[in-house]
């Protein structure tokens, strides 16, 4: 049966208010915020969406890997109750705050370990890092080919090969590259399907693995390239003119008379 | 000079042209050269690109490395890296400057990771540190809502600058500068990675990057229907319509004209902003628009936080309101 890894991250939720939205400027990281559960970041959901798109249509097993220094079981559950079939949960202090390279060295430490896959898939970038590295690292460490950026995967010639559609500004292209191979994936892909309450139930009989630092045999310092200096929240102050009138029509009137002086229309 | 080391920027072509991503990152390699005093060399990847090298000196390259071969017309991971690799060899740059456009955002990290180096992914703001010569990168963290300055320990310093974050190189056609053609061997049956097809949106008609008004509507507008009513105004505007992501995702509009972090990035005179509360991950894509016009229902969205003119009202009723005073002030 072919083997499908997801490279899933839980993140503070992205759509916290900003007003709820804290940064803890000394140690250089958001604090998350109260009463906010994190979430799996969301592009990470489109590639288990993909994942599952392809288990519809043909018998694959489905791995969800994710890493952290500590990680919400029940958030991470989430993922096999829609579907996938095993987790590893990689946790340990030492995997806090990593940087692109060390978490792509730390997870295809991992895949490693894990053994066998025709197809590994991650998002296209973390919602906290807005970065887009982890999964390029991965597939450069592991020595197979990716594709960046994908709306639609599926496997062809028997498994021999992955075609996808790479997402451009106009459209997009298909290209094939050979399996095994890593690919990114984009919100066109569609959103999670959401579980149904047997979903729950069977995610609570599968397996669940969890390694530590020491099982992987990695200290991720020693790969650290990029360095935080600073961390600050932007400053926006309102310079917002409100456009006032008795109805509707003098609203538009008003909005009409700036749009001509300022050389708009 | 420090040995031809110095600033190494990727030049994106289209139809024969610059982009205006590679100018912006000339604009900006040219500062951080002077700043330094080191050299500005850009690179150029492609099939086909003639002169376009000569326009990369007139907007400031010292040196333009130039890799033209057949195989190279279509964006392959595997043939670019190649590519850039040899380019990188030939230079010897302590700093690598790429677009955040779909090449850039596939090229950079695996350049870096060969490279054995870091990079920092959608700069919106590059300086040289003054005490070490080392580069700062500012780029967006936590979907804007916080802002990181980061650096590279090792060499080249790879970064990716967010379209049209920075101010384009002037065209200078006095200047003089080395084109160097370096030729690179490649094999299509060796490739792992092949294009098959393509599937261009026809619908497209101006580039949303290329407007000069922009009508975007988001969750507030609820429907297909609605859009049709925001291409009215649009239309009266002189300008095209686009989305926020909720409109994209539910089909309302085209995926191809989400506005935002991973959409377009849009910087048009006029950006009507209607339906939309104004989250930093849409705003990502159009807080550099000239003047800002939000419509929403509710005062207190965060969109009147960037909007430079708001108007407190549903859009059922000013949107065609506002549509027929366009018509009557154009006849009269
Ligand atoms: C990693 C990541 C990347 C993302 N990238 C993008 C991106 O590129 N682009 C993007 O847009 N989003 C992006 N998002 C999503 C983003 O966080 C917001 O969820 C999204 O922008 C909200 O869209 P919206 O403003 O249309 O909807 P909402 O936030 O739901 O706002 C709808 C607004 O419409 C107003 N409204 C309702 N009815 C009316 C009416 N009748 N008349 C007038 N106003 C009305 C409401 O008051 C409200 O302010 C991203 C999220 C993540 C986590
Ligand atoms: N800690 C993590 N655990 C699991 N997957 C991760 C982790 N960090 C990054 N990834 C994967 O790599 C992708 C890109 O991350 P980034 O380079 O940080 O933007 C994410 O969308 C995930 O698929």
């Amino acid at each position: 049966m072919k083997h499908i890894i997801v490279c899933m991250k839980q993140v503070i939720d992205p759509e916290t208010p900003l007003s709820l939205f804290k940064i803890d400027s000394e140690t250089k990281k958001a604090l998350p915020p109260r009463g906010t559960p994190p979430v799996l970041s969301p592009f990470d959901e489109n590639a288990l969406e993909a994942a599952l798109k392809i288990k519809d249509t043909e018998e694959v097993s489905i791995t969800v890997l994710s890493m952290g220094k500590k990680l919400s079981k029940a958030v991470v559950r989430s993922s096999l109750a829609v579907g996938a079939d095993q987790l590893v949960l990689l946790e340990d202090p030492a995997f806090e705050d990593l940087e692109s390279t060390q978490s792509a060295a730390v997870l295809a430490s991992a895949i490693r370990k894990i053994g066998d896959f025709d197809l590994i898939l991650c998002g296209i970038q973390a919602a906290d890092t807005n970065a887009g590295q982890v999964g390029h690292g991965i597939a450069r460490i592991l020595g197979i080919p990716s594709v960046n950026i994908v709306r639609n995967v599926k496997f062809i010639e028997g498994g021999g090969k992955i075609e996808v559609e790479r997402v451009l500004p106009d459209g997009y292209d298909i290209i094939t590259v050979d399996a095994p191979a890593l690919v990114t994936v984009s919100y066109e892909v569609g959103i999670l399907r959401e579980p149904g309450v047997e979903g729950f139930l069977a995610a609570t009989k599968k397996p669940l693995t969890t390694w530590k630092a020491e099982d992987l045999e990695i200290d991720p310092a020693q790969f650290q390239k990029i360095e935080i200096l600073k961390l600050y929240c932007p400053e926006r102050t309102s310079q917002c003119e409100m456009i006032e009138g008795a109805d509707i029509d003098a609203k538009a009137e008003g909005l009409v008379k700036i749009l001509e002086k300022e050389k708009l229309i | 000079m420090n040995q031809g080391k110095g600033i190494l920027v990727h030049c994106e072509v289209s139809g024969g042209e610059l982009s205006g991503i590679a100018k912006e990152l000339l604009g900006i390699g040219s500062k951080l050269a002077s700043d330094s005093g080191k050299e500005l060399s850009a690179v150029m990847i492609g099939a086909g690109l003639n002169g376009a090298g000569q326009e990369a000196v007139a907007h400031g390259a010292q040196k333009v490395y130039v890799v033209d071969h057949p195989l190279l017309a279509d964006y392959l991971t595997d043939h670019y890296l190649q590519a850039m690799e040899r380019v990188v060899e030939a230079a010897g740059p302590e700093i690598v400057l790429l677009g955040q456009t779909t090449v850039g955002k596939d090229l950079t990290p695996q350049l870096a990771f060969k490279l054995n180096t870091g990079a920092s992914m959608d700069c919106v703001g590059l300086e040289i540190d003054p005490d070490n010569g080392r580069l700062l990168m500012t780029k967006p963290v936590y979907g804007g809502n916080a802002l990181a300055v980061q650096i590279c320990r090792t060499d080249p310093q790879l970064a990716t600058v967010r379209v049209k974050a920075m101010p384009p190189a002037e065209r200078d056609d006095s200047r003089q500068g080395e084109i160097v053609h370096l030729d690179i061997e490649i094999s299509e049956a060796a490739a792992r990675q092949k294009k098959v097809g393509e599937e261009r949106d026809s619908a497209l008609g101006i580039r949303l990057e290329d407007a000069k008004a922009i009508v975007a509507g988001g969750r507030g507008i609820g429907g297909e229907e609605g859009f049709k009513l925001l291409g009215h105004l649009a239309d009266e505007l002189g300008g095209v319509v686009g989305g926020s992501r909720p409109a994209c995702d539910n089909k309302w509009i085209s995926d191809v004209v989400q506005i935002g972090l991973t959409g377009k990035i849009v910087g048009p005179e006029l950006y009507v902003a209607v339906g939309i509360s104004g989250s930093s991950q849409h705003m990502a894509g159009c807080a550099g628009s000239k003047v800002i016009v939000a419509i929403n229902t509710d005062p207190e969205a965060n969109i009147f936080k960037y909007a430079h003119y708001g108007i407190v009202e549903d859009w059922h009723s000013i949107v065609p309101a506002l549509t027929s005073r366009l018509k009557q002030s154009k006849g009269g």
